[in-house]
């Protein structure tokens, strides 16, 4: 670990602090229909969008009208996904002439970015057209984003409300979330984007004579090297390079800001058109946790408790430095298995352990990606995760089993760790034998429950289905690296689609019927499921009565409250995954002390 | 309901038009006029001819050369198949490839060890940089090939050493294939 490295993390965690509460500021005055700068150009906007929708925006919905009306949109515009994909080579921006998609990948594919994972079992470059990344793919990083945001400030809106049945109109929500949010800042930050290098344009594939020719093996169809008459291997020349291009500053700010993390290309972030400079990276990482920290600022403002806003930054805060603290000490240390190699540290190299990982990233910048993008429900990488030390990696499968609400993904974020808040102060109730209360509402049994259906439902899929897939010959013919970490590769991939997330143990092969089946179904009950109970819950403390806070009540503002929520978390999270980490990451990390390989 | 099933029909079309295709069409247009060249991938020009993009890296595996890292993208730096090789801390495969990549490495340099990014792959598979140690660590070797002395090739590499920028985001690191290419124009023979 170097000084800077710690230097960079801190300035990091700063921009994070200094930009919450102008977002947030900002964005109640959204949705709340205040005046804001923009309202010269997005209200003319939104008016048109509703008159050509249909959309009676003065009209108010209860929770199952809400939670109907997100559904039919999603269902409406996964299917149109899938049919772009399916049909791309009738399409127009297709230079390459890709084929179409097959349909269980397109299925997995439509699946993944409706429901803001973007869990990709394709690799860009080589299957999806111009068309389908920028009207099927960067188009569903904005709406699943607007989506998520949206059942944000209606669960927001259910606790701030009194005696009131409604908690907001769907359709607004998300077109004020477009126009005002998502919309104006993506524009500009792909602009900034392309000032650093990441390409934007629609022209074919370059191709580029190599400086240096090479000698490459010629492999037949059966993936083993072509042997010639002498018995040596044939060998062919490669004069040339083909560079891949496409739209993808305009995708990449979205796909960052809008916590989706699906990559124009294979190699995601890490690839040098999509993240090409250490201030790119910087702003990509940024950009990940800038909504979601906003929210928190939001919820306080909207609901007239800002340090309660701030006690949840707080409790998040703590989550995000003990799993950066982890990450970037277990990979500064590098891999004790290699010898001859200098891994450590100065001033002209990085050092550590630099498998799978970028030069201009470095450490530092490769373990604060790969934190902040599993602490939030992004998914982008800009190294593999797959190659990580063992402890370094269980920090990223274990953001993403903590429910992913360390800022978390927008709006998903906010909505997951106030399921955890209720939880909380449910737990301070008990224990101090009162009813517990939340800004004002009680909450009780039925709040509870749904609370509870939706801590287990997600660890049951994803323990479920990674057992049923490390005992079938379906599920373990994917796994590329033998041994515990081929465990950990099963247990990450269902946990990164139950959870939306959508990063990877990259080795593991999952574009197979089994896992493009199984995953598509995951990442759905992982959204809808998670969503469905939580409006339940936002429905149910509308409808309640205010009671003013008296001495019983447990505070929500303080620090204590932080600790409980902290501990909370961690404590659910622990008693859950523990068996299955520690036949994982914790017992390769072991194995790997003691000199052992697979 | 059925109102909500027509408004879902229409909100998809409109939401689709206007970001799907007036979005980045529209910043297609303007990163086109304002950053031309990083828009098209800064291609770069020698002999008349394309060689290559100033950031993405290519193959460079001869003796005169700056080798560049182990790349596990298609042969070797497919830049139109981006990919790492995603192997695990305690596989094998990857023990035994840093092993005979060492082995190979240290013939030039006997016992000295190899700076660690130059024998393990990069995420993207076309990583253009290497570490400005790995540089320092291929002198001798590229000196006695080319006949080129030393200190000569210690000034070649500071002068495409990137600083971190703003002097504290990313690493220091050296572009392999710009530095090959000025190497070329110094001296000729590999």
């Amino acid at each position: 670990m170097t000084t800077n490295g710690w230097f960079q993390i801190i300035v990091f965690l700063l921009v994070i602090f200094a930009l919450t509460k102008p977002l947030g500021v900002y964005m109640a005055r959204v949705f709340n229909r205040e005046k804001t700068f923009l309202d010269l150009l997005a209200r003319p906007l939104e008016r048109l969008v509703y008159r050509l929708t249909a959309v009676d925006e003065a009209h108010e919905m209860r929770w199952t009208e809400y939670a109907f009306a997100m559904l039919l949109f999603s269902a409406v515009s996964m299917i149109l996904l899938y049919v772009i994909q399916r049909t791309q080579q009738f399409l127009p921006w297709n230079p390459q002439r890709f084929t179409a998609v097959g349909s269980d990948l397109a299925f997995n594919t439509a699946a993944s970015f409706t429901t803001n994972t973007n869990w990709q079992n394709y690799s860009g470059e080589t299957t999806m057209s111009y068309f389908t990344q920028m009207v099927g793919l960067a188009y569903h990083n904005f709406a699943s984003a607007a989506v998520g945001i949206a059942l944000a400030i209606a669960f927001i809106r259910g606790i701030a409300r009194r005696e009131k049945e409604t908690i907001g109109n769907f359709w607004v929500d998300m077109t004020r979330t477009t126009l005002w949010i998502l919309l104006p800042m993506c524009i500009v930050y792909s602009l900034v984007l392309v000032s650093q290098g990441v390409v934007q344009n629609l022209k074919p594939y370059d191709t580029v004579k190599l400086v240096e020719p090479q000698q490459v093996q010629r492999f037949g169809a059966d993936g083993k090297p072509v042997l010639g008459q002498d018995g040596k291997p044939v060998m062919d020349t490669v004069t040339d390079q083909t560079i891949a291009q496409g739209p993808v500053a305009s995708q990449e700010a979205i796909k960052m800001l809008g916590t989706n993390g699906g990559g124009f290309f294979n190699a995601n972030s890490a690839h040098p058109f999509e993240n090409p400079t250490p201030l790119s990276n910087f702003l990509q990482i940024v950009s990940i946790f800038l909504i979601p920290a906003g929210l928190t600022y939001t919820l306080g403002r909207m609901t007239g408790s800002q340090r309660h806003g701030w006690a949840v930054w707080g409790a998040m805060a703590v989550l995000f430095f003990a799993g950066i603290m982890t990450a970037y000490w277990a990979e500064a240390r590098g891999n004790p298995l290699l010898h001859g190699v200098d891994q450590r540290a100065g001033v002209r190299q990085p050092g550590g352990n630099m498998e799978g990982k970028e030069v201009r990233f470095g450490i530092a910048d490769s373990t604060l990606f790969a934190t902040v993008t599993t602490d939030a429900s992004c998914g982008a990488i800009n190294s593999w995760h797959d190659s990580y030390t063992p402890l370094g990696g269980m920090v990223t499968l274990a953001n993403i089993m903590l429910s992913e609400v360390v800022f978390g993904g927008v709006g998903a974020g906010l909505y997951g760790i106030l399921i955890y808040v209720v939880l909380a102060v449910f737990i301070a109730g008990l224990m101090v034998g009162r009813t517990p209360e939340y800004l004002g509402k009680k909450i009780e049994a039925y709040d509870v429950k749904m609370a509870m259906l939706v801590g287990l439902v997600f660890p049951l899929v994803i323990l479920a289905l990674s057992a049923i897939s490390s005992v079938k010959d379906f599920g373990t013919s994917s796994i590329s690296n033998p041994g515990p970490h081929g465990l950990t590769q099963i247990l990450y991939a269902f946990t990164s689609m139950a959870g939306n997330n959508g990063s990877a143990f990259g080795g593991l092969n999952g574009n197979t019927v089994w896992y493009n089946i199984a995953g598509a179904m995951t990442m759905l009950v992982g959204r809808f499921f998670m969503i469905i109970p939580m409006l339940a819950i936002a429905g149910n403390l509308a409808r309640k009565k205010y009671v003013p806070a008296s001495l019983g009540t447990f505070p929500v503002t303080t620090p204590l409250f932080s600790g409980l929520l902290v501990g909370v978390i961690v404590i659910i999270g622990a008693l859950t995954f523990f068996p299955a980490v520690s036949l994982g990451p914790v017992l390769e990390h072991l194995l790997m002390q003691a000199g052992k390989t697979f | 309901m059925r109102k909500n099933l027509i408004t879902a029909f229409l909100m998809t079309i409109v939401t689709t038009v206007l970001l799907g295709v007036i979005y980045p069409l529209l910043v297609t247009g303007l990163a086109r006029v304002i950053f031309r060249e990083k828009a098209d991938g800064q291609l770069l020009q020698a002999n008349h001819q394309i060689v290559g993009s100033r950031i993405i890296g290519q193959p460079f595996v001869g003796p005169g050369y700056f080798h560049s890292r182990p790349s596990a993208a298609g042969n070797g730096y497919d830049a139109a198949n981006s990919g790492g090789l995603n192997l695990g801390p305690t596989n094998k495969k990857l023990i035994d490839r840093v092993a005979a990549d060492v082995a190979t490495d240290q013939a030039d340099n006997p016992n000295e060890l190899v700076p660690v990014d130059l024998v393990t792959t990069s995420a993207s598979g076309l990583d253009p940089h290497i570490s400005p140690a790995a540089a320092d660590f291929q002198v001798k070797r590229i000196g006695r090939v080319r006949g080129v002395g030393e200190e000569q090739l210690r000034t070649l590499i500071a002068r495409h050493t990137e600083a971190r920028q703003w002097g504290f985001l990313g690493e220091p690191r050296v572009n392999v294939l710009e530095l090959n290419l000025d190497l070329d124009k110094k001296s000729s023979g590999k």
